[in-house]
């Protein structure tokens, strides 16, 4: 018999630390701070309490685990690749707006 | 268990050196990854590139897969008794495998596999849900067939059945986590996590985007003339609606508040597209009016165009 699971939404309303990205992510702590210095994976940087990141990012992360062991990408291509992602991920989003908003 | 032809998954001769091996399973990547593939099927096909490319890069488990022999893909098979002795890799012996239970990657799974605490393996499963469901909630029943170790340390698929209550308000592209419902931890290992995308169903009226909902508002030539209040469904029932006198064509009429709520409360809004529609059959009666207003109107709806110097 089962029971009902925890449920963690994974959105801008939750946060994660450092640490707990890199244990969801599979990521090594380089790879994850060189992606966040270079812009492509978003964190809130608090004096005194270290990167915190939106749950949001949790996919991301875990898209850029899989990205570097599929492809074999150093984190330099990693960060290219994320940012393709997420221009495709906003270009989808604004496509489906658009045609929600088209008459059948 | 089936036998998969690893050489036919990546296109390759049983030859085929390291670096062949290599260039086709890159090749095969980029078109299939899920990542960054939208051909319908990528993600089994580059499961199955993925699973073979595991094997053939390294050499010890190649020969392993190479002793196996070369059978049609798909056909029922067993590995010869002395198989997992001989190739059984790191920490294998007779009894490591249950041959029964296994697909057949897990032959070649516990290969250089470390010997110690292991977190069991993240799942993330794609979850199709109606937008009914995600204004109410919804219990999502989910049958997965998860890796796991039994006590003697045979590799075995086990059904699981993990039930998870959506709360109201989940959107397109939704990502929840279900923590610790993943593959089991070995030896003290944490166990695994079980990631839910969801995806709305396509629905009959609504179009959700966010968590607004579009709605196509069929209106009579004279209801968007002359405004009147119509009942328009939502999905807490129906409701009265305005709409103004001299409505047209694409017009926008927003409910607030009538769209999918949100999860730390409030809620999008129903926004409902004016249609003008036209009776396909019209009786001379009717024809006849319309005939009278078509004299009788001095309304141009072209005359922009004269502009132009049409």
């Amino acid at each position: 018999m089962s029971v009902e699971s925890e449920v963690l939404w994974l959105d801008e309303q939750r946060e994660v630390s450092l640490r707990e990205l890199l244990e969801m992510s599979g990521l090594r702590e380089a790879e994850l701070l060189e992606l966040v210095h270079s812009g492509a994976i978003p964190a809130n940087d608090q004096p005194g309490a270290g990167y915190r990141f939106s749950a949001r990012v949790i996919t991301v992360a875990r898209t850029a685990c899989r990205l570097r062991d599929d492809f074999e990408l150093d984190t330099r291509g990693v960060a290219v690749a994320l940012r393709l992602l997420e221009r495709v991920r906003a270009l989808e989003e604004e496509i489906g707006r658009l045609r929600a908003e088209l008459p059948r | 268990m089936k036998y998969a032809d690893y050489y036919a998954a990546l296109g390759v001769e049983r030859g085929a050196s390291a670096e062949e091996i290599k260039k086709a399973y890159r090749r095969l990547a980029q078109k299939y990854h899920p990542d960054v593939s939208r051909e319908p099927g990528a993600e089994a096909k580059f499961k199955e590139v993925a699973e073979a490319y595991q094997t053939l890069k390294d050499p010890e488990k190649r020969a392993a897969y190479d002793a196996l022999g070369s059978r049609p893909q798909g056909e029922e098979f067993r590995p010869p008794p002395d198989w997992a002795r001989q190739h059984g890799g790191t920490g294998a012996g007779p009894g490591q495998f249950s041959f029964d239970d296994g697909d057949f990657a897990d032959l070649f799974s516990r290969f250089g596999a470390r010997t110690g605490a292991l977190a069991g393996e993240d799942f993330e499963v794609p979850v199709e849900i109606s937008i009914e469901d995600a204004f109410r909630g919804t219990t999502l029943s989910l049958s997965l067939s998860m890796p796991e170790y039994g006590v003697s340390g045979q590799l075995r698929r086990v059904p699981h059945t993990v039930k998870a209550r959506i709360a109201p308000g989940a959107v397109d592209g939704q990502r929840l986590r279900l923590p610790g419902k993943g593959g089991k931890g070995i030896q003290g290992g944490r166990d695994g996590d079980l990631y839910l995308d969801i995806t709305l169903k396509p629905h009959r009226l609504y179009r959700a985007t966010g968590h607004d909902l579009y709605l196509d508002l069929p209106l009579a030539p004279w209801e968007a003339a002359l405004g009147a209040t119509v009942e328009v469904p939502t999905l807490s029932g129906p409701v009265s609606l305005k709409v103004p006198a001299g409505t047209s064509a694409a017009r926008k009429l927003r409910l607030a508040g009538r769209g999918l709520p949100k999860p730390r409360g409030g809620a999008g809004d129903l926004i409902a597209v004016a249609q003008i529609v036209v009776p396909a059959d019209m009786g001379e009666r009717e024809r006849e009016l319309y005939r009278q207003l078509a004299e009788t109107s001095e309304f141009n709806p072209r005359r922009h165009f004269a502009a132009e110097g049409t």
